[in-house]
């Protein structure tokens, strides 16, 4: 739900950035989403496309990097991967896991001019 | 509408600005059309150079309105920008003036989020009883609509401030700053912020505060941390309430621990009950415990002891 407001986030970062880079029309915008960053992609595409509608974003093409989740293994000392915060380890199975990846809320790039 | 917090147009309000300081000031918090201006007393960084956002209004670049006629035929050059830019930059930054503004005055702030009816509000007025003049109490209530849940901690005589957030489903960064100014919490006090009720968005957006305690009741699921892992993942302590229904109920509070414990293996767990009192001494010594670090190199935390 709160996926309109990241839409909102984004547009305001756009409006900075036209400002200060001068342009005034966006074509593409890249951003590298998490599955632990809480954003449901696909509310997202739909936010976005509701939100930019009227702006400098009007008909810009929203490209998602999907970025995996990462974790380290207390237990066995392993970087792992995971698909949900609370898988266990693949290898031993414990939940002792310090995430290192997969939060990613990031505009990564842009088309413009 | 509001660039950070993404709410519905005209929508957010601040209730009880003159409740909760005991003067009179008409802010005319009504968000109306043409120029939605937040009332902005406090500092905020802002890149573009201008002192306030007015949410949309400034016109200077926006060619949102009149794309078609600002563009060029044939002029289509595409260039690429590298921005590697937090998409919640904003909102983070609001929140990190606001843990300044708690650092400096030695407050301990705490984000309290569960799902609606868990019973913050009665757990938190019974938390203000029990704290009595040990330790003074402010609390930001965050809610869709009205503000029942302030009158009700008002009526504990600590001073409550009500954000109504429209259609918006949590609170944000910006929000509680405003809401904070109003309050004008004393030095070495503790300011709990009631979020909406929800525990999916809440967990994205920081406030500022020291620690975000989630509260779950013993009438939910054990599973729910599994459920909602984003909010048992951001949070220090979780409350499990209502632990007076527990002979009535089939909830497994070992399983609900186990499932929080599997989300973040670090999470504080305890066992409350706002109704009988139960458990309340653990949250209190938890509460005094954490406004001991928050009062930790500030001048009243050396006054104190």
């Amino acid at each position: 739900m709160h996926e309109m407001s990241i839409c909102e986030s984004i547009l305001g970062v756009l409006k900075d950035q036209a400002r200060a880079q001068k342009f005034d029309k966006v074509k593409r915008v890249c951003v590298e989403i998490g599955p632990l960053s809480g954003v449901e992609i696909e509310a997202l595409r739909f936010g976005f496309d509701v939100v930019m509608r009227g702006s400098l974003a009007e008909e810009a093409i929203l490209d998602i990097i999907e970025t995996p989740a990462k974790a380290w293994c207390f237990s066995c000392g392993k970087d792992i991967v995971l698909t949900e915060r609370y898988d266990p380890c693949p290898d031993c199975g414990s939940h002792q896991l310090q995430v290192t990846g997969g939060e990613e809320l990031r505009i990564k790039e842009l088309e413009v001019n | 509408m509001c660039t950070v917090c993404g709410c519905g147009e005209g929508e957010v309000r601040v209730e009880g600005v003159d409740k909760a300081r005991g003067q009179k000031h008409d802010h005319g918090h009504g968000h109306g059309h043409g120029h939605g201006h937040h009332h902005h007393d406090h500092q905020h960084v802002h890149d573009d150079g201008h002192q306030h956002h007015h949410h949309g209004d400034d016109g200077t670049l926006d060619y949102g309105a009149g794309e078609a006629g600002a563009a060029v035929p044939g002029m289509s050059r595409g260039r690429m920008i590298q921005l590697e830019h937090d998409i919640l930059a904003k909102n983070n930054s609001y929140a990190a003036e606001n843990r300044n503004f708690f650092a400096n005055h030695g407050i301990l702030a705490l984000n309290l989020v569960s799902s609606p009816g868990s019973g913050k509000t009665a757990l938190l007025v019974k938390t203000i009883e029990l704290l009595g003049d040990r330790l003074k109490s402010y609390v930001v209530e965050g809610d869709q609509q009205t503000s029942a849940d302030a009158e009700r901690i008002r009526a504990t005589g600590a001073p409550a401030i009500q954000i109504n957030t429209g259609k918006g489903c949590h609170l944000d960064g910006h929000m509680v700053g405003h809401a904070v100014e109003h309050l004008a919490p004393e030095d070495g006090s503790v300011v709990f912020i009631e979020n909406v009720g929800n525990l999916v968005c809440p967990a994205a957006f920081d406030l500022g505060e020291a620690h975000k305690v989630a509260i779950l009741s013993v009438t939910e699921g054990e599973d729910k941390p599994l459920k909602y892992p984003d909010m048992f993942a951001a949070s220090d302590l979780v409350l499990v309430n209502k632990t007076d229904l527990l002979p009535y109920l089939d909830f497994d509070i070992e399983a609900a621990i186990a499932n929080a414990r599997k989300i973040n293996p670090a999470i504080k767990v305890l066992q409350v009950s706002a109704k009988s009192g139960e458990g309340m001494d653990a949250w209190i010594a938890w509460l005094a415990a954490a406004r001991a670090m928050a009062l930790a190199g500030h001048p009243l935390g050396t006054a104190a002891e």
